[in-house]
């Protein structure tokens, strides 16, 4: 945990696909460390088995889930995202999937995706702020899809245990035309 | 192929019967890449997409890129992303703003309206004369209200001809803006489909699919859609002619005589946006449009107009197309503008909660193509009541088949031409 803002500065023209400055955390503790993976896990693990409603428990009220379209660091107010969902819009979309006629759902997608490369930010606030890449191999009626990715996590106490405060996932082929992404990603 | 045999078109489209070859065939997708793509009007982009002088953005024409661009003198161009040198692109920049694009392989160097400025070592070509060697252009370029069309014919009919009755939709939506004008500046979403780009530009204004492949969104979220494609619905489908339909859901709308109903929500809750409204078009007036709202119309062959999004339907082979989609901005309107972000974001590209399940079903009805019994698709719904409006437009039922045999009666006549 040695990375810091120093390292990831370069010419502009990565900025649009590196996404900003990022201050990383030097400081390391393990239990932390531990915890937030097993936590990152057990959401992988949820989304993969498409287990709806222990998957939305994982929020808090005033979650945000966002995956920006056309680079990293897009204004969601501004741009049109793939998802920019609020608490209540991530709610309707767990029960349009557990509706049963999610037509690109239905069958499920058949998922197993790798999380890893964990990093911590800086944080100012009390949130855990928490960078990691995915892989998801996705196989549906169309055929077999890699998709790959840079999460960006602020995670939060509540009651003893973590909670998904925001979740980015920017998608690495964001700015090219993809298929369809109806699994929770 | 006996004996009534006149043409492979008599054979592949017959009253309400299409063949299933014609979403799959190879050398008929070549086909439609000349007659259709390169010969009739296809929407570009909106001038709002590139405000300022020398900005760019990269569109197409069919599987064909196009740079749009404002050059130096404030004229939108339409350039081919081609060096007449050896072929390269002399840009790789989605958009950006430039005045010069410059070819990395050789150094010739372009105006942004595509004169050949420069080349390296120019002393190789003594005597050559640059004027011919600029950058290729669409052939015709002509906005209508903003929404620039271009066209690699040289002749044919003018955009307006093309546009036709069509144009009073476009007109519709702009009345919609209390300035009259409105923005693509949201950037778009790419949503890659494994079906043929006319199973897309069927759907776009096909009102049988909605209560079905939808009723899973309609049935959690509070929507009045479903109403406008019921079997009761009052909502009529129209052909304007030269392939362009819309479902027209003014009468339920006007049934309804609530302003803003059609974008599911109330005056009250727009109380700026109505305030601009009224003071742009007077009250009255201001009332009919938020009543009517914005419409829902397939411009062929591209351009579906989905009340608040814009769809650009672009073929990239018989199997494969990509839908390029955005939400509509009224200009100066930024209390609505935003809601209209957030409904588009929700409903449209990949991951929105209705069209990865209408591309699911895109996907779907161009893997079935593959069982070869029966031949043909039946698109005879409604084909009994049809009748004409007022206009002499001819008007079915919000459910019936009829958008897709006059797409289709169209289509025949493109391909059929010389």
């Amino acid at each position: 945990m040695s990375t810091d803002t120093a390292e990831i500065e370069g010419p502009d023209i990565l900025k649009e696909w590196v996404g900003k400055t990022r201050t990383y955390e030097k400081s390391f503790n393990p239990e932390l460390y531990h915890e937030v993976q097993q936590f990152i896990f057990r959401e992988a693990r949820l989304q993969d088995i498409h287990d709806y409603d222990a998957w939305e428990d994982l929020w808090t009220d005033d979650a945000l889930y966002w995956v920006p379209a056309n680079g990293t660091d897009t204004d969601p107010e501004r741009q049109m995202s793939l998802i920019y969902d609020n608490r209540s819009r991530i709610a309707l979309r767990i029960r349009q999937l557990k509706t049963g006629r999610r037509h690109s759902q239905t069958p499920p997608s058949q998922l197993a995706r790798v999380v890893s490369n964990f990093e911590f930010l800086k944080s100012e606030a009390d949130d855990i702020k928490v960078m990691c890449n995915a892989q998801i191999f996705e196989t549906n009626l169309r055929g077999d899809t890699m998709w790959s990715s840079r999460n960006e996590y602020s995670l939060r106490r509540v009651d003893g245990e973590l909670k998904i405060a925001y979740k980015k996932v920017v998608l690495i082929n964001n700015n090219k035309a993809i298929y369809t992404l109806s699994f929770l990603v | 192929m006996d004996g009534n045999f006149k043409s492979k078109w008599d054979e592949l489209i017959q009253p309400g019967m299409v063949h299933g070859s014609l979403y799959y065939d190879d050398a008929i997708f070549k086909e439609e890449v000349e007659k259709i793509w390169f010969t009739t009007w296809v929407y570009i982009g909106h001038e709002s997409e590139i405000p300022d002088r020398n900005d760019f953005v990269t569109k197409s024409i069919g599987p064909m890129p196009v740079l749009m661009v404002r050059d130096s003198n404030g004229e939108i161009q339409l350039l081919l992303n081609r060096c007449p040198h050896r072929g390269n692109a002399v840009c790789v920049q989605e958009r950006g703003n430039r005045a010069r694009f410059t070819c990395p392989y050789h150094s010739w160097t372009f105006s942004n309206t595509g004169d050949l400025i420069n080349y390296a070592f120019p002393e190789g070509y003594k005597g050559t004369d640059k004027s011919g060697l600029g950058l290729g252009k669409v052939t015709r370029t002509a906005s209508y209200r903003g929404f620039v069309f271009g066209s690699m014919a040289a002749e044919g009919p003018t955009l307006e001809e093309h546009l036709g009755g069509a144009k009073r939709c476009i007109d519709q939506l702009c009345d919609n803006s209390p300035t009259g004008e409105i923005e693509i500046s949201a950037g778009f979403l790419k949503h890659r489909t494994r079906a043929n780009w006319k199973f897309i530009l069927e759907n776009e204004c096909d009102g049988y699919h909605p209560a079905f492949v939808h009723s899973s969104i309609f049935s959690v979220a509070d929507s009045a859609i479903g109403d406008l494609y019921g079997n009761d619905a009052v909502a009529v489908t129209r052909s304007f002619g030269n392939g362009h339909v819309e479902v027209d859901p003014r009468p339920e709308f006007r049934r309804r005589d609530k302003p803003m109903s059609w974008f599911g929500t109330s005056a009250e809750k727009l109380p700026d946006y109505v305030a601009q409204m009224n003071a742009a078009y007077g009250e009255e007036r201001a009332r009919q449009i938020m009543i009517d709202g914005s419409p829902h119309t397939m411009i062929f062959p591209n351009l579906f107009i989905a009340e608040i999004q814009i769809f650009v339907i672009q073929p990239v082979s018989a199997n494969e197309s990509i839908q390029h989609s955005t939400a509509i901005q009224f200009k100066g309107a930024p209390d609505i503008n935003r809601r209209l972000r957030q409904q588009t974001m929700g409903s449209v590209g990949p991951a929105g909660f209705l069209l990865a399940d209408d591309t699911e079903m895109y996907e779907r009805n161009q893997r079935g193509l593959e069982i070869r019994q029966p031949e043909y698709l039946y698109l005879k719904r409604g084909d009994f009541r049809e009748r004409r409006d007022e206009d002499g437009f001819l008007i079915a039922h919000s459910t019936d088949d009829m958008p897709s045999r006059e797409i289709w009666k169209h289509y025949r006549k493109m391909m059929e031409a010389k």
